[in-house]
């Protein structure tokens, strides 16, 4: 089979191929972008082929890296939990490379294209290797693989974004920190960091104080990496600056694969009764997630500026995630993995479509979007097709995940979260009808009738064709994630979850 | 009851998308062409929601599924009788509004007219939806897509007041879909389906307690929509809408189609029997009495004739579903013909409304003196549909008023007999001054010139009038809603 490597090619390629776009960089810049966009279409192709496999075999694929067999070795899983975040996070990583290569080349001087698309592969590179290892420890190095980079190319960003990314750098490194003292407590417990191994060596010490504190220093560690409420507070300041040509990649994804990494450790590492029972972690998170959900969703209503308000739904969305992480059985779950999915399709589409409007009207402050409709009808369209998805009404992606969380909340008789959830979907109405409003019925004085005139006949968004077709090929996305979220769930999700839920 | 296999229900959901998009591409560089789209794709609706009839009419079922959503759950439409009804009513008046639309935006100039017309078509998209939806879930969809594009349609003017009504519009009715959520949620809960069943499919399942909630939930979600006090208040706002957007979606489309859910849910979901047994009926029937009665007084007190045909509407719709919630035959017979009667007749009335402020400039009833003999036909047409209104025989309002009443009285509850009598008797006192005063009083200026609106107004209102009458000689006119509401009835089981 020729799809035998392809878990090792996923992360190597672009790891490769950085170092390459950074050689290549200093001869020739025209060089790079192909190039970045030759790896990516690969790490897709890849992915593909890996959900192919998993799918037709329906059995998870096992990679030993250097033939080392675990748990001595560092072993890559692909099982039907990962393949669909590894396919997701490749789309999404295309796409936004495709979207950038003109908007990097508004925001950077010519010489700094090469170590954008370097640090750019970097992240792509620690972002697959997080999702497809089934290591701990391994999975520390690309969680930090991935936030050097995203440091990096944030401090690239607007002025104060220097000062933004270094105070994302000291959260992140905290929470990177706490991560490897967990990782380390169970090392010492268990002399073993391969997952699986752990999974089966860890419920003889569940007693053990010693693997508590390992276990909360794991989940602290995840918390702050996904900016889970309240130690959200790099988030919204490190991706407001960050260049858009930036934030339409780190924005929707690496919060979610953090996500991805606490379901990872909760449902591989330890098991169900663990987490939910004889250490009540999922009630704590759920009420955190909650409060987190409440809090984000007024904070956001309070932004003017786009982005901003953008980041603070991130916070929301994380939320939503926890809190069907917490519910505890199969509906939450379901809607906790489908919302991931779900949520990094929305937000690189409202990203992509927020990076255009700065770019076209050199501002962000929705009081100043009216009327831009005019301008850019089509990026517009796709801006409220994203704001429905999030919003949450059918048939459009996010309708569905919500739907699940509620079920699951129901379930789980937690009617606070019930009410949570629906609450905040109706701040989300507020949210972007007030932004809706702004752009397509801004205020104004009485129009009498006989102003037929007024209408201007419709005209192509004067933008590059590079930055529109990805954001219409991601609200594309939103469309038929919903109309074939059943198809998701019954290929992906139902047999990610184990069985015991 | 057999049923069929068509996808007849998809096209009919598809013919206004597909207007929608045609009308968004053509714009307004060719207006003709962008106006041949609407009539296109209300033509088409029509054609195919009107050729379901016969199959509904035999007594089978019209089911096709497109994807499975949730589980066993699918994107499905099912046709029965009651769906029916409310979708030929939606379809066939969108023909007529349409053509009255478009002399009225003409006329009027106004401005975004690409984005009226596709809104427009997006809403009936969704109103049809709703009527064919076969299970909760495809339904709540529809909701949405029908509330949402509506919001455009309500803020047309984008004057402050305009999007002062439109942000309370969305707010009600976006609170209202979050109680429809949290009820769906937990009748999936319960019963594990979402399918609709004639008779309804909760019998025997949950708690009564928890029953009651699901049902209450439900009430304030559709409601909302159904513009029940006390969610009404965003009803006689959004009249600043233009006048054949409050015509078609705040008469017929956007209030009906809550009044058809709740319909949907105390016939199909909860069923007769159910809540007999719950025993909530009367405190439900109760409610909604008040609504019939509250609203009527208040629309005698209000100027604007807009303003006082939405108070009026806020009592027809509590009266349809009054009717449901007696329980009995004769009583839901008289509702669910009150859907497409009402239908009929307060477009028309609207349609006047709309008529006489396009040729005279004239919003506030106070100034209608006299204008019976400048515009003959038009206040001709308004007597007919007020006099329907009332339930004066000639007209069609007078059958599914007898049949409220005959229910009334078999629910052996008297007092809501009155309740219906009373409100008969309101809606003369609120509409027939208007009458009187356009045909009896003196104007200032002498005697005024017959001078009509243009011929693309005039003939849509007389059309509907006309049927209004023509539905109380022949229920059973083209459309036979007489024998769909008996397919209804007697498709449920209505207990002791």
């Amino acid at each position: 089979m020729t799809t035998v490597h392809f878990p090792a090619l996923i992360v190597v390629t672009p790891l490769i191929a950085s170092f390459i776009v950074f050689a290549v960089g200093w001869f020739d810049r025209r060089y790079c972008f192909p190039l970045v966009i030759i790896a990516l279409t690969a790490c897709l192709i890849f992915a593909a082929g890996l959900a192919a496999v998993v799918l037709s075999s329906g059995n998870p694929l096992h990679y030993h890296l250097g033939a080392w067999p675990p748990p001595w070795g560092i072993e890559y899983v692909v099982d039907h939990l990962n393949a669909l975040i590894l396919l997701a996070i490749a789309v999404i990583a295309l796409l936004s490379a495709v979207y950038s290569r003109s908007m990097a080349a508004r925001e950077f001087p010519l010489a700094k294209l090469p170590q954008l698309y370097t640090l750019y592969l970097l992240q792509v590179t620690g972002l697959f290797g997080i999702t497809i290892t089934g290591d701990v420890f391994n999975l520390y190095v690309l969680v930090e693989i991935a936030s050097f980079s995203a440091y990096a190319m944030i401090a690239m960003g607007e002025r104060g974004a220097a000062f933004a990314a270094f105070r994302y750098m000291i959260f992140g490194t905290i929470g990177a920190c706490a991560y490897l003292l967990g990782v380390g407590y169970l090392y010492i417990l268990t002399g073993s960091l391969n997952m699986a191994d752990l999974n089966q060596l860890l419920p003889a010490l569940y007693q053990s104080k010693a693997l508590l504190a390992g276990f909360s220093l794991l989940i602290v560690g995840i918390a702050i990496k996904m900016a889970l409420f309240p130690v959200h507070t790099w988030l919204p300041d490190a991706y407001t600056l960050a260049p858009s040509s930036v934030s339409v990649l780190l924005a929707p994804l690496s919060t979610k694969v953090g996500a991805y990494v606490l379901i990872r450790i909760l449902l591989s590492v330890f098991n169900a009764p663990f987490y939910t029972s004889l250490y009540p972690a999922a009630p704590v998170l759920g009420w955190i997630a909650a409060a987190g959900v409440l809090f984000a969703a007024f904070l956001a209503i309070a932004q003017s500026d786009l982005k901003r308000m953008l980041c603070y739904l991130i916070v929301c969305e994380i939320g939503y995630i926890v809190i069907g992480i917490s519910s505890s059985n199969r509906l939450g779950l379901t809607g906790a993995l489908l919302h991931l999915v779900n949520d990094m399709f929305m937000m690189a589409c409202l990203f992509a479509v927020t990076g255009i409007i700065y770019a076209h009207a050199r501002t962000r402050n929705i009081y100043e979007l009216r009327n831009l409709h005019r301008t850019l009808p089509l990026t517009m369209a796709v801006f409220v097709i994203g704001a429905l998805a999030v919003i949450g009404v059918p048939p459009l992606c996010g309708f569905f995940s919500k739907w699940y969380l509620v079920l699951g909340a129901i379930q789980a008789q937690q009617w606070f979260f019930v009410f949570v959830i629906l609450m905040s979907s109706l701040l989300n109405t507020v949210l972007f009808f007030r932004i809706i409003e702004q752009v397509y019925f801004p205020p104004r004085e009485a129009i009498p009738a006989g102003h037929a005139h007024l209408d201007t006949p419709f005209r192509l968004d004067p933008v590059p064709m590079g930055e529109l077709i990805p954001a219409a090929c991601l609200a594309c996305f939103l469309i038929l994630l919903g109309f074939f979220s059943n198809m998701l769930i019954t290929r992906f999700i139902s047999r990610a979850i184990p069985g015991t839920f | 009851m057999a049923t069929v296999y068509s996808p007849l229900p998809l096209y009919a959901v598809l013919a206004p998308l597909g207007g929608a998009v045609l009308i968004l591409v053509t714009g307004n560089k060719r207006p003709n062409l962008r106006e041949a789209w609407t009539l296109l794709a209300a033509l088409a609706q029509c054609t195919f929601v009107y050729a379901m009839l016969s199959p509904v009419l035999r007594g089978s079922v019209i089911e096709y599924s497109l994807v499975t959503i949730y589980r066993d759950t699918a994107f499905m439409f099912r046709v029965d009788a009651f769906g029916m009804v409310f979708a030929l009513l939606s379809s066939f008046l969108w023909v007529i509004v349409s053509i009255y639309s478009i002399g009225y935006m003409r006329s009027l100039q106004e401005h975004a007219q690409t984005r009226y017309f596709c809104c427009f078509a997006l809403a009936l998209m969704g109103a049809v939806g709703v009527a064919l939806a076969g299970n909760l879930l495809t339904l709540f969809m529809f909701y949405e897509i029908l509330t949402i594009s509506t919001f455009p349609l309500v803020v047309h003017k984008e004057t402050p007041e305009a999007m002062k009504a439109g942000q309370k519009y969305l707010i009600y009715l976006m609170t209202g879909a979050v109680f429809i959520l949290f009820s769906m949620g937990c009748v999936y809960y319960i019963s594990g389906t979402m399918d609709f069943a004639a008779g309804g499919f909760l019998q025997g399942k949950g708690s009564p307690q928890i029953l009651k909630v699901i049902l209450v939930c439900f009430m304030i979600g559709f409601g909302s929509k159904a513009a029940l006090m006390p969610f009404h208040e965003w009803l006689p706002s959004a009249m600043v809408a233009l006048t054949p957007v409050s015509a078609l979606l705040h008469a017929v489309a956007v209030v009906k189609a809550g009044v058809f859910c709740v319909l949907r849910v105390i016939l199909y979901v909860f069923g007769p029997a159910l809540l007999k047994q719950l025993n909530v009926w009367a405190a439900l029937a109760y409610i909604v009495s008040f609504t019939v009665i509250a609203a009527n007084i208040i629309a005698l007190t209000q100027d604007n004739l807009k303003r006082r045909l939405a108070f009026s509407t806020i009592s027809s719709l509590a009266m349809i579903i009054l009717g449901a919630c007696l329980l009995n035959a004769d009583s839901a017979r008289g509702a669910i013909l009150y859907i497409p009667f009402h239908g009929f007749m307060k477009i028309t009335l609207f349609m006047c409304s709309g008529a006489i402020f396009l040729k005279t400039g004239k919003k506030l009833v106070s100034e209608l003196d006299g204008i019976g003999r400048q515009m003959p036909l038009t206040m001709a047409a308004f007597s007919i549909a007020a006099a329907g209104l009332v339930g004066i025989p000639p007209v069609c309002g007078f059958i599914s008023k007898w049949y409220l009443c005959i229910g009334a009285y078999q629910s052996h509850e008297t007092w809501f007999l009155v309740v219906f009598l009373i409100s008969s008797l309101l809606d003369a006192a609120y509409l027939f001054p208007i009458v009187y005063s356009a045909f009896f009083k003196k104007t200032d200026s002498g005697q005024p010139q017959v001078s009509e609106a243009p011929l693309l107004i005039v003939i849509p209102l007389v059309l509907t009038a006309l049927f209004s009458i023509l539905f109380c000689f022949s229920p059973d006119l083209i459309f036979n809603f007489y024998n769909l509401a008996g397919r209804v009835v007697s498709s449920l089981s209505w207990g002791i």
